[in-house]
């Protein structure tokens, strides 16, 4: 083929030589997009399957798994299994768990990923009580045994992390007027998605409490308001740091609340100045 | 073309070395290609785990790691620093093809290679044109394409279509609906592209061509002297090309096939009556006289048609 090739005039050579590797480089771009296309539809991780404890964000992930399967086997409780071509959601050949089927029990030495050998499972996740696999969330309260006023508890009992990543928290039964409601509440900082309480809900068919990945699990916090009982620092010092005015002699006077002049308080005789014109008994502030 | 080439391919060799020897390599390879499944099938199928994971990846004896380069490297591409493990897995597979071959990896281990062999079987047995024959580099442009992917989506991209993977895993783990890769692989070998998948397409073959362009063993057509031109090395060869410039080279030309096409497996030494080929290292200087119908350019016509 190639002593063929040599024996033709090198103009003819090099426009064949050009048309050939134009023609390859068009199909590769074709089949290229394809699989661009195929490489980025895997993302779209599936609600219900669950990456194993310390799996890299989903992007990351891909590039880091090699699909090996050495996690699955070094799991001690066959939580962990490779998605099959077009049974599953996840990538292909890629490990995850489905909690209501078998959650992750959070082995103390968490060995899938010990046994990760590219670091697709984050070794720096050294304490399991630190994984992050996703958020659970009571989805159906209409459904779920203690929003109904019952005592269930069994989500809130088998959590691994009990009273840190669920609480349950009492509330007045108004259908009945006179019982209490002991809501399961996940605390996102300390669930670890494990699965548990999915799998244990004694709702049969799907559970009432289920992992979700954080993407869809959690909201963005809203930066704008300022949530005053976490964040006791004034927004802006000069309009919260307000002086009081103290019951007393001199209270009334507006140019010297308190019978004396605050520093950094714009002289109210001045253009843009102003002076508060109440104040809350005994609370702390410059003015005191 | 003389009467011997109406025998069945091999059949000559089979009548003077005998069944064993006119089959040894073919033997050894479906053995090696067993072998090398039955390892990774000890543990789900009997609880041995001796062998964990898959060609992808795998830990033997909980000591030894092992990682496909070509896989870790589009990783890499695709922005992920892999954990020293599977770095140093992938070194040792790479130096070991880069010694015996990388495509010793298509021939003696790659399950895919039974089904592309099976789909060239049939292939002949039903006469079929050999069809669309893309060129020999195109395996190196969709090598390029995966990478480039990799590059840009970030992933390791090979592995969302890889037959070889879809098929070890499949079995290992689960086959799911992987099959209609192996069957599309297989379809593709048979009716539309002879020896089309390994041997102008799959990238994998491509890398591993590359990773052993230097390694040590060879085959050799030292007895080339002795060739009588049956043209039965080219008919089971798959990458027949690569025969050529060995085979047929001048006195000063080296019996040795160097083109990291060659497979390393050994059919051409199985099938060949005369014995002109043999394994040997890259670095073997036994002298070998060119064919006498080499030096009087008799044959020259016959030999391109063949390549
Ligand atoms: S922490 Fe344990 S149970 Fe959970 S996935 Fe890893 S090995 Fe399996
Ligand atoms: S061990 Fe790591 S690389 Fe292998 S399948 Fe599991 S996550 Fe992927
Ligand atoms: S998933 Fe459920 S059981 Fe597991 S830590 Fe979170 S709340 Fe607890
Ligand atoms: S030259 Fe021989 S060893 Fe190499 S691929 Fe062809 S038949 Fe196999």
């Amino acid at each position: 083929m190639s002593a063929a090739n040599k024996r033709k005039p090198k103009p003819l050579d090099r426009r064949r030589f050009l048309q050939d590797a134009a023609r390859a480089a068009g199909a590769c771009a074709v089949a290229g997009m394809a699989l661009s296309k195929l490489a980025t539809d895997a993302r779209a991780l599936p609600a219900q399957a669950i990456r194993p404890p310390g799996a890299l964000p989903e992007e990351d992930f891909l590039a880091a798994c090699i699909r090996c399967g050495l996690c699955v086997r070094d799991c001690p409780y066959d939580t962990l299994k490779l998605a099959e071509l077009g049974i599953e959601g996840p990538a292909t050949g890629t490990p995850y768990f489905t909690a209501r089927d078998i959650p992750c029990e959070m082995c103390d030495d968490i060995p899938c990923v010990v046994a990760c050998p590219t670091g697709a499972l984050d070794h720096g996740l050294t304490n399991i009580d630190d994984a992050d696999m996703g958020l659970a969330v009571l989805i159906d309260e209409e459904r779920c045994l203690n929003a109904l006023g019952l005592r269930c508890d069994v989500c809130y009992r088998v959590c691994p992390v009990i009273d840190k990543a669920i609480t349950l928290e009492r509330r007045h039964n108004e259908r009945s007027g006179a019982h209490a409601i002991f809501m399961p509440i996940v605390h996102s900082d300390h669930c670890t998605g494990c699965g548990k309480c999915e799998k244990s809900c004694v709702l049969p068919g799907e559970s009432a409490i289920k992992v979700l990945p954080r993407r869809l699990a959690t909201a963005e916090a809203a930066e704008h308001y300022k949530l005053g009982w976490e964040d006791r620092n004034p927004m802006v010092d000069e309009l919260i740091d307000l002086p009081d005015r103290l019951p007393g002699p001199g209270t009334d006077n507006l140019a010297a609340p308190g019978g004396y002049l605050p520093e950094g308080l714009p002289d109210p005789s001045m253009e843009g100045g102003f002076s508060p014109s109440f104040g809350l008994p005994g609370a702390g502030g410059s003015g005191q | 073309m003389s009467e011997k080439t109406a025998l069945p391919v091999g059949q000559e060799a089979i009548q003077e070395k005998g069944w064993w020897k006119a089959h040894r390599f073919l033997i050894l390879r479906r053995l090696t290609q067993a072998f090398f499944l039955g390892l990774f099938l000890l543990g789900p199928w009997f609880g041995i785990w001796w062998v964990k994971g898959n060609l992808a990846g795998s830990m033997t004896f909980d000591i030894l790691p092992l990682t496909d380069p070509f896989v870790l490297l589009q990783g890499i591409v695709g922005q992920h620093w892999p954990e020293m493990t599977a770095i140093i897995g992938a070194l040792i597979v790479g130096v070991a093809y880069a010694l015996i071959g990388g495509r010793v990896y298509c021939s003696w281990v790659c399950p895919i290679n039974p089904v592309t062999d099976a789909a060239h079987w049939l292939h002949d047995k039903l006469g079929l044109a050999k069809g669309w024959q893309p060129k020999r580099n195109t395996r190196f442009w969709v090598l390029g394409m995966v990478f480039v992917v990799s590059a840009l989506t970030g992933t390791i991209a090979w592995e969302f279509v890889n037959p070889i993977s879809m098929l070890h895993r499949g079995l290992i783990f689960g086959m799911g609906f992987a099959w209609t890769f192996v069957l599309a692989v297989f379809l593709f070998d048979l009716v539309v592209s002879r020896r089309g998948w390994c041997g102008h397409l799959c990238p994998v073959g491509a890398f591993y061509g590359l990773l052993g362009q230097g390694s040590l063993l060879r085959v050799s057509a030292v007895n080339r002297a002795e060739c009588d031109d049956c043209m039965d090395c080219f008919a089971v060869c798959p990458e027949m090309h690569v025969i050529t410039p060995a085979l047929r080279g001048a006195d000063e030309d080296t019996p040795i096939i160097l083109s990291p096409d060659c497979t390393n497996c050994g059919r051409c030494v199985d099938v060949c009556a005369p014995d002109v080929f043999k394994f040997t290292t890259r670095f073997d200087t036994t002298p070998a006289p060119a064919r006498a119908s080499r030096r009087n350019k008799q044959r020259q016509p016959e030999a391109s048609r063949a390549a």
